[in-house]
């Protein structure tokens, strides 16, 4: 059986092993991680990036995080937890940890980055205004660290989506079923079908947080029209420019 | 919208990649020399991916240096149905095997139960181009095995004593049961088993062991030369029907590099081995002890 009979055989698309079902159980693990990693990670960011504490401590593990062998730990995680998680969550719980800790490196580093990096003038002009160090946070850092925010997530995204077929090692659903019982079975088309959907699934998210972006991110913000704006416009601020320059 | 179009560009390209790779796939399983031994001299030596096949491919691998074989290992490939491809192409030449496992391989209809019947069938059934030296008396054979507590629970001694409770129970055991004779496959069409649900673990290794034990399946494929069998007081149920049959240790060569030599050093060792010195062994591979040194000590204990 080659790949493209795999994926256009009927049978792989109903019933309870079903690509549609693997595909949903994928999304399932990837969001729920996600969410979680989010919880953790954005107000973690956000109070690193307001007040500048343990930036070195949490970045500095925070990247320390990233260098966990997931399937490694996967294992680990379960021969220990076992004894203590009654029933089917013993091979959920342990899976999900792994993504959480995979996805939050990215979202973290985003987040408080992005709010450091907020631009000085726009930080300078609202506290000229009389907004407090609360608004400025809401109103101006958050806003401008929302790019980096969002490019967090989809860093994050992409690696759990791909990276959530191990949860099939340990029994599992989601697309990774496909890629170890083809290797098991030696049905290799079934493992190749496995590997395309994975690969699909994840540029179909990577689509969506591209939209996402386009929507949430105030127009004034968004990359491109940020790397059009050092060209002077007009004499007057080609003047400005000069003068800033030559004092 | 530059953004979308290299999205959609890389999608193409991805898609486009893995149907290529894909058509090439086909049968062949893994490409390599031709049929029947690698190229060259040396002997490629593989092994399935639990430790047991591992330890005897590794005493396989020292006792043929020490008869001056160039060896080359490879171990840890997979699942019978992955690495019997790969000794069929020529990508290795030698591993360790099972006898009734490696029967239902080749002839899934095959009832031969007993270790006489098993090899003569076996011999019969091997294709061209891959034969097999004697068996060993040493077994280790897939058996279900319940926890002490589920045993009494249900009432079971025997694998058919599971058939009115099934469907309570949870299975657990390697992804490859799921299609074979000698697993999922036979349990429900020779026993009539539907177990309300089958959970892919590993091959008799740590996961399928603690989820055994804490509960999270009822019912696991383990290993009859398993030392957490006993340890743990497991309940090994008896296969009334002879699904699983005798599972005697045997290597099973490429013909192409198989010579006296090779014979006499694996007919040696296979004759040497017992299935208490398995148990033994495996408990010290489970405590840690490199497969090196457990290898190297039996041999040297066995006089080889």
């Amino acid at each position: 059986m080659t790949l493209l009979e795999w994926l256009t055989d009927p049978a792989n698309w109903t019933g309870p092993g079903g690509i549609p079902v693997q595909i949903a159980y994928q999304l399932f693990y990837t969001f729920l991680s996600l969410a979680i990693a989010s919880v953790i990670a954005i107000p973690l960011g956000i109070f690193i990036g307001f007040t500048g504490k343990g930036e070195a401590i949490v970045a500095g593990s925070a990247n320390a995080l990233r260098a966990l062998p997931t399937l490694g730990l996967l294992i680990l995680l379960f021969l220990v937890l076992a004894p203590w998680i009654a029933g089917q969550l013993v091979f959920v719980v342990p899976t999900i940890i792994v993504l959480v800790l995979l996805a939050i490196p990215p979202i973290l580093t985003g987040t408080y980055t992005g709010i450091q990096s907020a631009d000085e003038a726009a930080v300078d002009a609202a506290r000229g205004m009389g907004y407090t160090r609360t608004q400025i946070l809401w109103r101006v850092q958050m806003p401008c660290a929302l790019p980096l925010l969002i490019s967090g997530l989809r860093g994050s995204t992409l690696q759990v989506v791909s990276t959530a077929t191990v949860a099939a090692y340990v029994g599992l659903q989601g697309l990774g079923r496909y890629i170890i019982d083809g290797r098991a079975q030696a049905d290799f088309a079934q493992m190749a079908g496995g590997a395309l959907l994975v690969a699909l699934l994840a540029l179909a998210l990577e689509l969506l947080f591209s939209i996402l972006g386009r929507v949430l991110v105030s127009p004034g913000l968004r990359r491109t029209t940020r790397r059009r704006r050092p060209q002077p416009t007009d004499t007057a601020t080609a003047a400005l420019t000069t003068l800033t320059a030559a004092r | 919208m530059r953004k979308l179009t290299l999205t959609v560009l890389s999608a193409a390209s991805v898609i486009a990649a893995l149907a290529l790779s894909g058509c090439a796939t086909g049968d062949q399983a893994l490409s390599g020399g031709d049929a029947g031994g690698s190229p060259g001299e040396e002997i490629v030596i593989g092994s399935a991916d639990f430790s047991e096949s591992q330890l005897i491919a590794t005493i396989y691998s020292l006792a043929l240096q020490d008869a001056g074989v160039e060896v080359r290992e490879q171990f840890n490939i997979g699942s019978r149905e992955v690495y019997i491809a790969a000794l069929q192409d020529g990508s290795i030449d030698l591993i360790p095997e099972y006898s009734g496992a490696l029967l239902k391989h080749f002839d899934p209809e095959s009832k031969a139960s007993t270790s006489e019947d098993v090899v003569d069938e076996l011999s019969d059934a091997l294709p061209e181009g891959i034969e097999m030296y004697d068996i060993s008396e040493a077994q280790d054979k897939d058996i279900l095995a319940v926890t002490e507590d589920t045993a009494t629970q249900y009432d079971l001694e025997t694998i058919s004593d599971l058939e009115p409770v099934a469907s309570e129970l949870i299975l657990g055991g390697p992804a490859e049961w799921v299609t074979r004779v000698n697993g999922v496959v036979g349990l429900r069409d020779v026993y009539g088993l539907e177990f309300k649900e089958f959970v892919s673990l590993d091959a008799g290794g740590p996961l399928t062991m603690t989820a055994l034990l804490n509960g999270q399946i009822q019912v696991a494929d383990v290993f009859s030369t398993d030392p957490a069998l006993t340890a743990n007081n497991l309940v090994a149920l008896e296969d009334d029907k002879s699904l699983f049959a005798a599972e005697n240790i045997v290597p099973v060569i490429a013909s192409a590099k198989s010579s006296d030599t090779v014979q006499e050093t694996l007919d040696a060792v296979s004759a040497a081995l017992t299935t208490d010195a398995l148990i033994e062994m495996n408990g010290k591979a489970a405590e840690g002890t490199s497969l090196g040194e457990i290898a190297r000590e039996w041999l040297d204990s066995a006089g080889l």
